[in-house]
């Protein structure tokens, strides 16, 4: 080997440098795109979502303020103009007229709120207990895990209509009864891999140092806890979405001033077999597809986050 | 083992007394028990007679005992629409919500088990990944709307099968049972196939994922090696093995499809248990709706308990771990 090739050799090593480190956070962010089925999951539920936020100024008409309606438009196939304003339905109507593109939209916008909102609530009332237990163990963990074991062995849809048949219809009712479905989930979760990270020297560190039980639950044990939670909470809205809508078609879920998609395939249902089949199809796909995009970003959320599967 | 039975049938106890408060305290404390439990067309002289009868002039702790006593006499109170004790109407329906929930069991077990395994044998070909994708929509989509779609197709447009209803019955053993009719099978295929479908979509992922994992073990390379037909070391060899797990959620399924078929019956208009729950909802008629809760809770409790017995028979490790915890 020649002087001058041994000196651009060693130039070269030079040129190497320690690989940048990014955070957390972009690693997933970057691992997440490589799939092509989850960003067209990710852009479809921003899609749906995005509809559902900007329904009252978006959709040509307001489905429930019944001035707007005209009943010479009832019952119109997708594609129809309209007899008193020459727009297009390109959804068709019910047999009220309502534009049912409208109407869906305004239904969108009750189910993601009703899911969001039971999202919010179990999520806080699992982890509080969930870590509770994983952190205290004992007697309280038994106690808190007891009752998680019995209400996981009743089917999620019965509880709820036990719920929802003694106490009635409502938009706030459902959510409770989500809630009380859901919380149990997130508390399994949480207490599985807060009992792992329970006896790491960290959480004896903090132990040591004389913080409070509040103090080292919340801000040391919980962050640690965090992506089983984020995997189980995306699986978990997409049942909530179908369960309310479930239960909103068997006519126990949201009242009638408030309809969501449930409801809105329930009211088309009676006309499925008399051929108006749009008044029941089109709420129908919407809710397939804002279930199935939510699936598609769980089940990519899943893969990026299981530390066994990262290289 | 004893130790084991006495733990679980305390549990199971416990649950059921867990769900009996739940109802109670729902029909007792949250509502005004009289506008529940009494037919707002009764008049003074029957409504007074009723409470006394219920005993809702007594304390709150008094009441939940009559509660559970009435109720392990089998009395839940006289449905308000039928004017008959609302049990014997419920076990009535039964008969047909259990043969639907059978059905569509085997139906699930016979069609969901042989594509897990084709899935789980080839698990990148096309067959696989359409089983795969098949299945994640089986269980993410609604099961109303699957029926819905199932009834659009072959009810609507194709005409092939009955929208709803149950067809002609036979009489067995006192139990009228639509299977052995033409007319009562066509009737039932749509259903069952609705209510199979989420069960279906379980098994065929338990069993791909353990066909994966059992093809990849030595004693099916031996098996292979030692020139068996693919065949045999499919059916006997890897099939055998992967039962086990199938089995448990199978029995534990068998539970939850009788809540499920709440839905299916609705969509359906199957007049099984389900169907009278979500009539009885509508209609206010809540002593059958206290009723309906109590028996299937009984029932659910019931089936789980049975199986984990007979888990715990096939699979020492189980009793044995519960007793250590």
């Amino acid at each position: 080997m020649s002087d001058d090739a041994f000196i651009a050799g060693l130039e070269r090593v030079d040129d190497v440098r320690p690989p940048k480190v990014d955070s957390p956070l972009k690693r997933i962010a970057l691992a997440f795109i490589e799939d092509k089925l989850a960003i067209v999951g990710l852009v479809l539920f921003l899609c749906v979502a995005t509809v559902a936020i900007l329904a009252p100024w978006i959709t040509p008409q307001n489905p429930y303020d019944l001035a707007q309606l005209d009943i010479m438009d009832g019952g119109l196939p997708p594609g129809e103009t309209s007899f008193a304003t020459g727009g297009t339905y390109w959804l068709g109507t019910d047999l009220q007229g309502r534009d049912m593109l409208s109407a869906i939209a305004y239904g969108l916008r009750i189910s993601l709120v009703v899911a969001g909102i039971s999202l919010g609530f179990a999520i806080t009332i699992g982890v509080m207990l969930g870590v509770a237990a994983a952190y205290f163990g004992g007697r309280v963990d038994s106690f808190i895990m007891r009752i998680v074991d019995l209400q996981l062995s009743f089917p999620a849809i019965l509880i709820a209509l036990i719920l929802l048949a003694l106490l009635g219809r409502g938009v706030d009712k459902v959510i409770l009864a989500l809630v009380i479905v859901q919380w149990a989930y997130y508390a399994r979760t949480v207490r599985s891999s807060a009992i792992v990270e329970r006896r790491k020297d960290y959480i004896e560190a903090a132990r040591c140092l004389g913080l409070s039980h509040r103090r080292i639950m919340f801000r040391h044990l919980l962050p640690n806890c965090v992506p089983p939670l984020i995997v189980v909470a995306t699986v978990q809205v997409a049942q909530a979405i179908a369960l309310e809508a479930t239960l909103s078609f068997l006519g126990v879920g949201v009242p009638i001033t408030e309809p969501s998609l449930g409801l809105l395939i329930a009211n088309g249902y009676d006309y499925l077999l008399s051929g108006r089949y749009w008044i029941s199809l089109f709420p129908g796909i919407a809710l397939v597809l804002t279930i199935i995009a939510i699936n598609l970003v769980g089940d990519r959320l899943r893969d990026v986050l299981n530390p066994r599967l990262q290289k | 083992m004893i130790v084991y039975l006495v733990r679980r049938f305390g549990q199971s106890l416990l649950a059921i007394a867990a769900m009996a408060v739940l109802v109670f305290v729902g029909v007792y404390a949250i509502g005004n028990p009289v506008d529940i439990l009494i037919n707002p067309e009764a008049n003074q002289a029957e409504i007074e007679a009723t409470v006394a009868r219920l005993g809702l002039d007594k304390p709150l702790w008094e009441q939940f005992l009559l509660f559970v006593w009435n109720a392990l006499h089998g009395d839940l109170g006289d449905s308000f629409v039928y004017g008959r004790p609302a049990v014997e109407i419920i076990l009535e329906r039964l008969p047909a919500t259990m043969e639907l929930a059978f059905v569509a069991l085997i139906l699930s077990v016979g069609i969901g088990v042989p594509l897990g395994v084709l899935a789980g044998l080839k698990p990148d070909s096309i067959a696989g990944r359409s089983i795969m994708a098949g299945s994640i929509l089986g269980f993410s989509l609604p099961n109303f709307w699957q029926g819905m779609l199932l009834i659009l197709v072959f009810a609507v447009l194709l005409g092939w099968l009955p929208a709803g209803g149950r067809g002609e019955t036979v009489d067995v053993l006192g139990m009228q049972l639509s299977f052995l009719t033409l007319d009562g099978l066509r009737h039932l295929i749509l259903p069952a196939v609705n209510l199979a479908l989420f069960k279906m979509s379980l098994i065929i992922r338990l069993t791909r994922a353990n066909t994966r994992e059992a093809n990849l073990q030595d004693y099916v390379k031996f098996a292979r090696a030692k020139g068996l037909s693919s065949r045999r070391v499919v059916l006997v060899h890897i099939l055998k093995n992967i039962m086990i797990p199938v089995v448990t959620i199978i029995g534990l399924e068998l539970g939850s499809m009788v809540a499920f078929a709440i839905v299916t019956e609705t969509v359906f208009a199957w007049p099984g248990m389900g169907k009278l729950l979500i009539d009885s909802i509508n209609l206010l008629d809540r002593p059958l709706i206290v009723a309906y809760l109590m028996l299937t809770v009984f029932i659910i409790v019931t089936i789980n308990l049975v199986v984990d017995v007979l888990y715990s028979v096939l699979d020492p490790r189980v009793r044995l771990s519960e007793v250590k915890g």
